[in-house]
């Protein structure tokens, strides 16, 4: 499996963030998105994971599942938690892995994250970094090859970031593609880089 | 199928546990209707010819002023990115959100007008009339609603937008749900009549709810 | 004994817990007083035994309004002087009003069906006892809404009290407007001069009324301190659990 972009372009709110972009990441391999805010990594995640339409150029993924479309095969992990807070944790994770569907492990994924003993709690009594982790839980609960991961450690403390490096040493071991956006190191050794915007 | 099955219990849920499900709905369509007499005068008789009319307005402005979270809940957390990457189809899944939204919000509406009926000085048979109407009209009230909340789900101040798109597709099932029930009440025309172009309309915006929706999704997103 | 002692929720607790079963058998047994001299006075000459619905009437239409005073109350202890109770007690207090004033509504309705042929009319006293019932769902609704206690508390005082300043203008207009359009039918809710044989049960029956007011809201308050440890006590689970540093 690889995944390919070619000549990719974005245009969003007018404005050019980034043309004719190209790079190639085959299974097993990271890619790491960095460049200054605004350079277009958040843009470049929406859009391989289609919530961003392609101006101009390809993008594909050789060697997939033909059934399913490009999304369909990828997990993204943005900004935004997903959550509702009304919810309860165990509650908020079954409905994912329900809606998204393929093989999923729920219950294992909480207790790997430290979230199990939170299960029957709504979501809104969590912080931030327990938010993140219930993200990462998703990621864990169902199977997807495709990971784009918009700055990951982001809310993290110390445990739930290596809890995130081995989870992707698990994911690159067993075949699949991880994309991330940036600022520094995130735990991904031997990553390729790809880098946004002119300047340091 | 389980993918909408997990949709629509997730959002009857979230709808039961904010805000006490249907409950706001009721509330706000028991204050307009109790405001009308203020308006217009205690006179009972005016105000029972007049009652099938105040019902219908009132269940459209509180299943309107509704629908504005439907689609914005979802966009401002992030899930409809994820709705939108999975392999059910978007045309689905909002019929599902939307059908949560009728259960929940339409629904109480059309249980509370007999009550309401009460206060309009509409003796039984009329009060079900209107029940029946509504019953058969809130689901095209939501489903055309849907296109609108699908249209403003990006802006804050979605709204008043959203009525104000809404509202003009809503006359026809205005027009033809105070028709049948005064038909109902006082004839001439046969009840039938009107009721039968009000199912027609309820399928017809149930389809084209659905598209016309996913298309302004996707259209909004990218 | 004095008030103050009363604001330490814990000490409201087991107060509370002493004393709800006094209050349980006080309220029954005035209610047992109370029915059965309402059932041992006379009929009325126009209206027959329906005027007796009067005795469970007045005293819901009294409670009503005695539960958005007290709620009032309340709401000043909680924007004035931050009493700890006073949010407690104006929670727990509106679905009780509510309650009554519901009961206010129905009784009076279906005391009015026989008189006017219909189970509502537009009448002034009707009206803005419907009005004060909608203003109590709107902040029972508010209470709901805000998440956390504290902002919904003060939220809720300020509906509150805003309400109780704008109870009599409601009264007022709602009055004018009624004399505005004299309605059809004539209306006949206040019976004859009060005799003693109709005053006392009244009066019993309010006193029971006012006792069972009492005894729900104290059982009330007891729930939603219990129902506030627990959100507590969830949120220190929350905060003892790995991730929670941030």
């Amino acid at each position: 499996m690889r995944l390919e972009g070619t000549g990719l372009t974005c245009v969003r709110g007018g404005r050019e963030v980034f043309a004719g972009l190209s790079f190639s990441v085959g299974a097993g391999q990271a890619l790491l998105v960095t460049g200054r805010n605004g350079a277009g990594k958040s843009s470049l995640l929406r859009m391989v994971a289609g919530l961003v339409r392609i101006a101009s150029g390809r993008l594909a993924l050789a060697d997939a599942d033909p059934e399913q479309t490009l999304p369909e095969q990828a997990h993204y992990l943005g900004h935004l938690d997903t959550l509702k807070s009304s919810l309860t944790v165990a509650e908020n994770l079954s409905f994912w892995t329900r809606y998204l569907g393929g093989r999923s492990a729920p219950q294992a994924a909480l207790v790997e994250l430290g979230l199990d003993a939170l299960a029957d709690l709504p979501a809104a009594y969590l912080s931030a970094g327990q938010r993140r982790r219930l993200s990462l839980a998703r990621l864990r609960a169902i199977k997807r090859p495709l990971w784009l991961l918009d700055e990951p450690t982001s809310a993290l403390d110390q445990d739930a970031q290596d809890i995130l490096a081995r989870l992707m040493r698990d994911h690159l071991a067993g075949g699949g593609i991880i994309v991330a956006a940036a600022h520094g190191a995130i735990g991904l050794d031997g990553a390729g880089t790809l880098r946004l915007g002119a300047g340091p | 199928m389980s993918a909408l099955a997990a949709l629509f219990m997730r959002d009857v849920r979230l709808a039961i546990r904010v805000g006490g499900g249907g409950g706001i709905g009721v509330l706000f369509f028991l204050t307009v209707v109790v405001l009308m007499p203020f308006a217009i005068g205690p006179d009972l008789a005016l105000l029972g010819r007049i009652g099938p009319a105040i019902l219908w307005l009132g269940a459209l402005l509180a299943s309107l002023l509704t629908l504005d979270r439907l689609l914005a809940g979802d966009y401002e957390d992030g899930s409809l990115d994820l709705i939108l990457m999975a392999d059910t189809p978007l045309e689905l899944a909002v019929a599902a959100k939307a059908a949560a939204h009728w259960l929940t919000t339409g629904l109480p509406l059309v249980i509370a007008t007999p009550l309401l009926g009460l206060f309009m000085n509409l003796d039984g048979r009329a009060s079900a009339a209107v029940a029946l109407t509504l019953l058969v009209g809130t689901p095209a009230l939501t489903f055309i609603g849907l296109i609108g909340g699908a249209l403003s789900v990006a802006l804050r101040r979605g709204g008043l937008l959203l009525a104000v798109l809404v509202l003009p597709l809503t006359v026809p099932v205005l027009i033809f749900g105070v028709s049948a029930s005064n038909a109902a009440i006082i004839g001439p025309l046969p009840f039938g009549t009107p009721f039968t172009i009000l199912c027609a309309l309820t399928l017809v915006s149930l389809v084209v709810g659905i598209f016309a929706a996913a298309a302004a999704l996707r259209q909004g997103m990218e | 004994m004095a008030l103050i002692d009363l604001a330490n929720p814990t000490r409201f607790l087991r107060l509370a817990h002493r004393a709800l079963p006094w209050l349980i058998e006080l309220t029954g047994a005035l209610f047992v007083i109370g029915l059965y001299l309402a059932y041992r006075a006379p009929d009325d000459y126009q209206q027959g035994a329906t005027v007796k619905i009067m005795f469970l009437h007045v005293p819901s239409a009294w409670l009503g309004m005695l539960c958005w005073a007290l709620m009032s109350v309340a709401a000043l202890g909680t924007l004035v002087w931050r009493h700890p109770l006073a949010d407690v007690a104006a929670k727990a207090a509106a679905p009780i009003g509510a309650a009554f004033t519901f009961l206010c509504l129905v009784t009076g309705s279906l005391w009015g069906r026989p008189m006017w042929g219909t189970y509502w009319v537009w009448d002034a006293r009707l009206t803005s006892v419907l009005v004060l019932f909608l203003m109590y769902l709107g902040v029972i609704a508010l209470w709901r809404t805000v998440e956390d206690p504290s902002r919904a508390a003060r939220a809720a005082a300020i509906l509150t009290l805003v309400g109780a300043i704008n109870l009599p203008i409601i009264k007022f207009s709602v009055d004018w407007w009624n004399t505005l359009h004299q309605p059809a039918s004539v209306m006949r809710l206040d019976g004859p001069t009060i005799y003693p044989t109709i005053l006392i049960p009244l009066l019993v029956m309010a006193l029971a009324f006012t006792l069972l007011f009492v005894t729900l809201l104290v059982a009330a308050m007891g729930n939603e301190i219990l129902r506030r440890r627990v959100r507590t006590l969830m949120l220190m689970q929350a905060q003892s659990a790995p991730g929670s540093a941030e």
